[in-house]
C-alpha cells in the first residue's frame, strides 16, 4: 500500500474515505485467537445435548420441550441445495454446540474478578475500555460522560452472552435489552408469546438447527411509544475452535416504538470451516419502526479458500401493525460460504420494508444474498438495493423474491441491484423472483452488472493513487447508496471493510 | 377415463414406439433422446423451471377442447407471398404445399425414412446439449416421438419467406420436430401460424453458420383450449443472427421455451415476444435461455404481456455469460400489463456471469395501465376504451418492433388491434 502521506486530499474526495483507505493495513483483521480455558458440551449432536444446552442455561421446561421438537423435525430433513455456492458436506457430528469461557461459569462482580483475557479480547477488537468493563460482566456504575454517543452493547462469546452495558438505563426507558437466555427466565411471557412466531422451528433446514441448539443471542423489548434512548447493539465474537455458533436474535417493538440495532461479528483465523447458523426474529407492531444493521465479518478463508465461516443465516421482520417500518443494511465482507435473507412481511396496511445491502466476495469466497418482500397489506411499500461486488475466483448472487399478494392493493416496490465484477475469474449473478397477483401494485426491477470502469479508474490513477486504492475509492462510490443508510457507527467500519476485503484482487 | 390418464406414461409411450425400429435414420437419435429423458425423468410442478407453469396437462394423453376448423383465420400471413409447408392435424401434406424448385434450398420431410440423411448428424443434437443447467424433459420427448417435421437446408439465396402452416380438421395431438440449417451467409425469413393441433410439442433445431441470418415470425393464434410445448434451440455461429418473434393470443398452457448458445464471436441473437391473455384458462409461459460463449457477442430478449380476466403470465428468462465471453451486450425485459385484478404476472429473470468486461442488464416491470396517459388521451375526446387500447398497443410495440419485416410487422399489429377490439363485440 502506498504512502498517503504524499496524497493531497481534492474536492469531491471525502476525509473519510481517504482515512479508510489509510486504516487498511493488513488483510483480514480479527483473525487472533483468545487463548482462554473454556469449557465445552461433548462434541456432536443429539438430543442429549439439546437436552444440556438447554439446562446449562437454566431453562425452564417449556424452552426445553420446543428445542426438543426443533431437533426431531432437524433430524427427519435434508440440507438445501438450491443456493448457487459450493462447499464440502458438513459433518454436524464433528462439531462442538456449546462452549463457553469458563470463567464465565459464575458471573464477575467486579474489575478484579474478570478473566483479564476476556478484557483483553475485547480491547483488541476495539471496543471502548467503559464498555469493556461493562461487557465483562461487572456491575459497575453506568455514567457516561455527557455529550457521549451511547451505544449499548451485548457481547456473545462463542456460546454465552459475555455481558449487556447500560442495562439501567435502558431499564428506566422501559426497554429490555438482555441475552436471550436471561429473557427465558426473566420475561417467559414475552419470550413463549413471540419466539418462532416470526421464524417458525418448521421454517428451513437451518433454522430448525438453530431452534434446537441456539446457545445465546439477545433479546429487545421497547415498549409501547417508547424511543430506545440509545443505539444496541451485538457483538459475536467465534473463537473456540471447531465450534459452531448458533444464536438468536428476537427484537419486539411494541406500538409508536422505535429501535436501531447493530450486530457485529468477527472470528479468527483458521484453516478449517466453521459452522453459524443464527436466527433473528423481528416483531413490529403498529406505528413502530426498527432499523436492524449488520457488518458481517467472520473469517472469510485464506487466499487459497481454506477455512472461514459458513454462515447459513434466518433473518425475517413481520410488519404485523399499520405503517409498521423495517430497515435491513447489510454489510457483507466476510464468510467463506453466505447464505442469508433478511426478509419482510407486510402483513400491516402502509407498512414499509427496505433492504440495502452491499456484499463483497473476494478470492474463493461464495455469497448467495438478498431478500424476501411479501406483501400482504394494502399501500405497503418497499425498496431493495442491492449492490454486489466480486473479485478473484468469488461468486456472488442476488436471490429475491418479491410477492404482491392479490389482498395488496395499490403497494409498490423498487428493486435495483447491481454487480460489480473485479477479474476475470470471479461470477456475479442475479436470481429475482416476482410475483405480482394485483393490478394496482406497481413492481420495478433494475439489474446491472459492468466492471470497474477504465476511465475513473485512470482519472484516480493520474492524481497518484495507486491501483488498488483506485479500486477501493470506486467501489465506496458504488456502494454509496448502501453505506449512506447505515448508523454512523458502523459507516466508517463498513467503508474501510469494503477496501480491506478488495486487497489483492488487482494486478 | 380419469383411469387411464393416470395410467399414461409418456416414457413407456415412447419406448413402445420405437420398440419396431422403423424410423429410419432417426432411430439412434431417437433412442437415445429416450435414455436421455429416463434419466432426467418427466417434468414436475416441484421442478425450479416448472415452479410456475404446471406441466401435468402436457403430460396426460387426453385430449380435451375442439378442433379449431376455420382454414382462412389460421394463415395470418395470407397476404404474404411466400412459399406455403402445410401440416394437417400434425401430418405434414405435400399436396397442399407449394413446391420447391430451387438448387439453393432443400426441403425434405421428417416422416420420409431414408437411410443415409443429411439432417442424422443434426437431429437431437442441440436438444442433447441443452439439458445442463435445466433439464428439458418435454423435448428430449419431442426427439424420441416426433411424428412429422421439415428439414430446410437453406444453400444459397431464397427470395420468399417460407412459412409453415398449421391446420386442424379433427382433435389431434401433434408432436412435431424441425430442423434448419442455414449455410454461410445466406438467409432465411420462416414464418409460423395456425393452430396445429390441440395438444402441440414442437422442437425447432437452427444451425446458423457463419453469417447467416434468420429470422422466425411465429402466431400462436385462435384456439382457446390448445395446450402447448414448443422450444427453439440454436448455435449461433460467428457474425451470424438470429431473430425470433412470438405473438400469443390464446391457449389454456402455452409454454414457449427458447434455447440459444451464442458459440461465435461478433454473433447477434434477439428473441421478442408479446402475449396477449384473457380469461382464467390462459396460462402463458416464456422460459428463455441465453448463453454468451464467444466474445463480443449481443443478446436482446423483449417479452411484453398483457393480461386481464385472470390471465397468467409467466417469464423465466436467464442471460448466462461463460468464462472467456469478454464484451458481451446482454439486455432482457419483462413487463406486464395488468388490465384488471384478477390476472397475474410471474417472473424469474436471472443473470449469471462470469466474465468481467461485460455489459448486461435486466428489467422486469409489472403494474396496471398509467391513468395520468389515460387522462391526457380522454381530455383529448378519446374514450375511455380506445385510450385504453391505444396505450396497450403503444406498451405492445417494443415487442413488436424487434421483427425486421415491416410488412409482417404490420400484419402483426392489426392482429393484435383486433385482439382489443375484440372486447367491445
Amino acid at each position: 500500500m502506498a504512502s498517503f502521506e504524499s496524497v493531497d486530499v481534492k474536492e469531491g474526495v471525502d476525509q473519510e474515505t481517504i482515512d479508510a483507505v489509510r486504516e487498511v493495513g493488513g488483510a483480514y483483521k480479527y483473525g487472533w485467537e483468545t487463548d482462554i480455558e473454556m469449557e465445552y458440551a461433548p462434541k456432536g449432536l443429539d438430543a442429549a445435548i439439546v437436552k444440556l444446552i438447554s439446562e446449562k442455561n437454566n431453562e425452564p421446561e417449556w424452552m426445553t420441550d420446543w428445542r426438543l421438537k426443533a431437533f426431531n423435525r432437524w433430524e427427519k430433513i435434508k440440507e438445501p441445495k438450491w443456493s448457487m455456492v459450493n462447499y464440502p458436506e458438513i459433518n454436524f457430528q464433528d462439531q462442538y454446540y456449546y462452549a463457553r469461557p469458563k470463567s464465565m461459569a459464575e458471573k464477575p462482580k467486579s474489575l478484579d474478578e474478570v478473566d483479564p483475557k476476556l478484557l483483553a479480547t475485547y480491547d483488541k477488537l476495539g471496543i471502548p475500555l467503559k464498555e469493556q468493563m461493562l461487557l465483562a460482566g461487572v456491575e459497575a456504575n453506568e455514567e457516561v460522560e455527557k455529550g457521549e454517543r451511547k451505544v449499548a452493547v451485548d457481547a456473545v462469546f462463542d456460546s454465552v452472552s459475555v455481558g449487556t452495558t447500560f442495562q439501567k438505563e435502558l431499564k428506566n426507558a422501559g426497554v429490555i435489552f438482555c441475552s436471550i437466555s436471561e429473557a427465558i427466565r426473566e420475561h417467559p411471557e414475552l419470550v413463549k408469546k413471540y419466539l418462532g412466531s416470526v421464524v417458525p422451528i418448521t421454517d428451513n433446514y437451518y433454522a430448525t438447527l438453530n431452534s434446537a441448539v441456539f446457545s445465546d443471542g439477545s433479546f429487545v423489548y421497547i415498549p409501547p411509544g417508547v424511543r430506545c434512548p440509545m443505539e444496541l447493539s451485538t457483538y459475536f465474537r467465534i473463537n473456540a475452535e471447531n465450534t459452531g455458533q448458533f444464536e438468536r436474535t428476537l427484537i419486539i417493538a411494541d406500538k409508536g416504538s422505535y429501535v436501531s440495532y447493530l450486530e457485529g461479528c468477527t472470528a479468527p483465523k483458521r484453516d478449517t470451516a466453521q459452522l453459524h447458523a443464527a436466527v433473528v426474529e423481528i416483531i413490529v407492531e403498529e406505528d413502530a419502526e426498527v432499523k436492524y444493521s449488520t457488518v458481517q465479518n467472520w473469517f472469510p478463508g485464506d487466499e487459497d479458500g481454506n477455512g472461514g465461516i459458513y454462515n447459513f443465516v434466518t433473518k425475517r421482520a413481520d410488519c404485523r401493525g399499520y405503517r409498521s417500518k423495517v430497515m435491513w443494511t447489510q454489510v457483507e465482507t466476510g464468510s467463506a460460504v453466505t447464505w442469508k435473507y433478511p426478509s419482510c412481511i407486510l402483513r400491516g396496511e402502509e407498512s414499509q420494508g427496505e433492504f440495502y445491502s452491499i456484499a463483497i466476495t473476494n478470492n474463493h469466497q461464495q455469497a448467495d444474498t438478498g431478500t424476501k418482500m411479501v406483501h400482504l397489506g394494502k399501500n405497503s411499500k418497499s425498496r431493495i438495493v442491492s449492490k454486489g461486488i466480486s473479485a478473484g475466483f468469488a461468486q456472488n448472487t442476488y436471490r429475491g423474491l418479491v410477492s404482491m399478494h392479490p389482498r395488496a392493493k395499490s403497494s409498490r416496490n423498487y428493486t435495483q441491484c447491481d454487480s460489480l465484477l473485479i477479474g476475470d475469474k470471479c461470477g456475479a449473478h442475479t436470481v429475482p423472483y416476482i410475483e405480482v397477483k394485483n393490478n394496482s401494485s406497481r413492481v420495478e426491477h433494475e439489474a446491472t452488472t459492468s466492471k470497474v470502469d477504465d476511465d475513473q479508474l485512470f482519472y484516480c490513477r493520474q492524481r497518484g493513487m495507486d491501483e488498488e486504492e483506485a479500486v477501493a475509492l470506486v467501489v465506496n462510490g458504488f456502494c454509496k447508496d448502501v453505506l449512506q443508510a447505515l448508523p454512523m457507527e458502523f459507516a466508517m467500519e463498513a467503508q474501510q471493510l469494503v477496501a480491506i476485503s478488495l486487497e489483492g484482487s488487482v494486478g | 377415463m380419469a383411469l387411464e390418464q393416470q395410467n399414461f406414461n409418456p416414457i413407456e409411450n415412447a419406448k413402445s414406439q420405437l420398440k419396431n425400429h422403423n424410423r429410419g435414420w432417426s432411430q439412434k437419435s431417437r433412442e437415445s433422446a429416450l435414455i436421455r429423458l429416463s434419466s432426467i425423468g418427466l417434468p414436475n410442478h416441484r421442478d425450479e423451471y416448472w415452479k410456475y407453469t404446471n406441466p401435468a396437462e402436457l403430460l396426460t394423453n387426453d385430449l380435451h377442447g375442439l378442433a379449431v376448423t376455420d382454414h382462412e383465420e389460421a394463415n395470418v400471413f395470407a397476404e404474404v407471398d411466400a412459399l406455403k409447408i402445410i401440416f394437417c392435424d400434425g401430418i405434414f401434406k405435400p399436396d397442399l404445399s407449394d413446391e420447391f424448385l430451387s438448387d439453393n434450398i432443400s426441403i425434405n420431410r421428417l416422416a420420409d425414412k431414408g437411410d443415409l440423411h443429411w439432417a442424422q448428424n443434426y437431429y437431437g443434437a442441440l436438444e442433447k446439449h441443452s439439458h445442463t443447467p435445466v433439464a428439458r424433459p418435454l423435448a428430449a420427448l419431442n426427439t424420441a416421438t416426433a411424428s412429422d417435421g421439415v428439414l430446410i437446408h437453406v444453400k444459397g439465396n431464397i427470395d420468399k419467406p417460407i412459412l409453415i402452416l398449421g391446420l386442424q380438421n379433427v382433435q389431434a395431438e401433434a408432436t412435431l420436430h424441425h430442423i434448419i440449417k442455414i449455410d454461410p451467409g445466406c438467409s432465411l425469413t420462416l414464418l409460423e401460424s395456425g393452430s396445429f393441433a390441440t395438444k402441440l410439442n414442437t422442437v425447432m433445431e437452427v444451425f446458423l453458420e457463419k453469417g447467416a441470418n434468420f429470422e422466425h415470425v411465429r402466431t400462436q393464434g385462435k384456439d382457446h383450449d390448445r395446450v402447448a410445448a414448443t422450444h427453439i434451440f440454436s448455435d449461433i455461429k460467428e457474425n451470424a443472427k438470429f431473430k425470433s418473434f412470438t405473438l400469443t393470443a390464446n391457449g389454456i398452457l402455452t409454454r414457449n421455451e427458447c434455447v440459444l448458445n451464442l458459440s461465435g464471436d461478433d454473433c447477434v441473437a434477439h428473441v421478442a415476444g408479446a402475449s396477449v391473455g384473457d380469461g382464467k384458462t390462459f396460462h402463458h409461459d416464456d422460459t428463455v435461455f441465453i448463453t454468451h460463449d464467444a466474445v463480443a457477442c449481443e443478446s436482446r430478449q423483449v417479452f411484453k404481456k398483457v393480461l386481464r380476466n385472470g390471465a397468467t403470465g409467466v417469464f423465466q428468462g436467464k442471460i448466462l455469460v461463460k468464462e472467456g465471453a469478454q464484451k458481451t451486450d446482454g439486455y432482457q425485459i419483462s413487463q406486464s400489463l395488468l388490465l384488471d385484478d384478477d390476472s397475474q404476472f410471474l417472473a424469474k429473470p436471472e443473470l449469471e456471469i462470469y466474465a468481467d468486461d461485460v455489459a448486461c442488464s435486466h428489467g422486469s416491470t409489472s403494474g396496471a395501465i398509467d391513468e395520468q396517459a389515460l387522462f391526457y388521451l380522454c381530455s383529448r375526446g378519446i374514450s375511455r376504451n380506445d385510450a385504453t387500447d391505444m396505450l396497450t398497443l403503444a406498451f405492445l410495440a417494443e415487442a413488436v418492433e424487434e421483427i425486421e419485416n415491416k410488412n409482417v410487422a404490420n400484419i402483426i399489429v392489426e392482429k393484435i388491434s383486433a385482439w382489443l377490439s375484440r372486447r367491445k363485440n
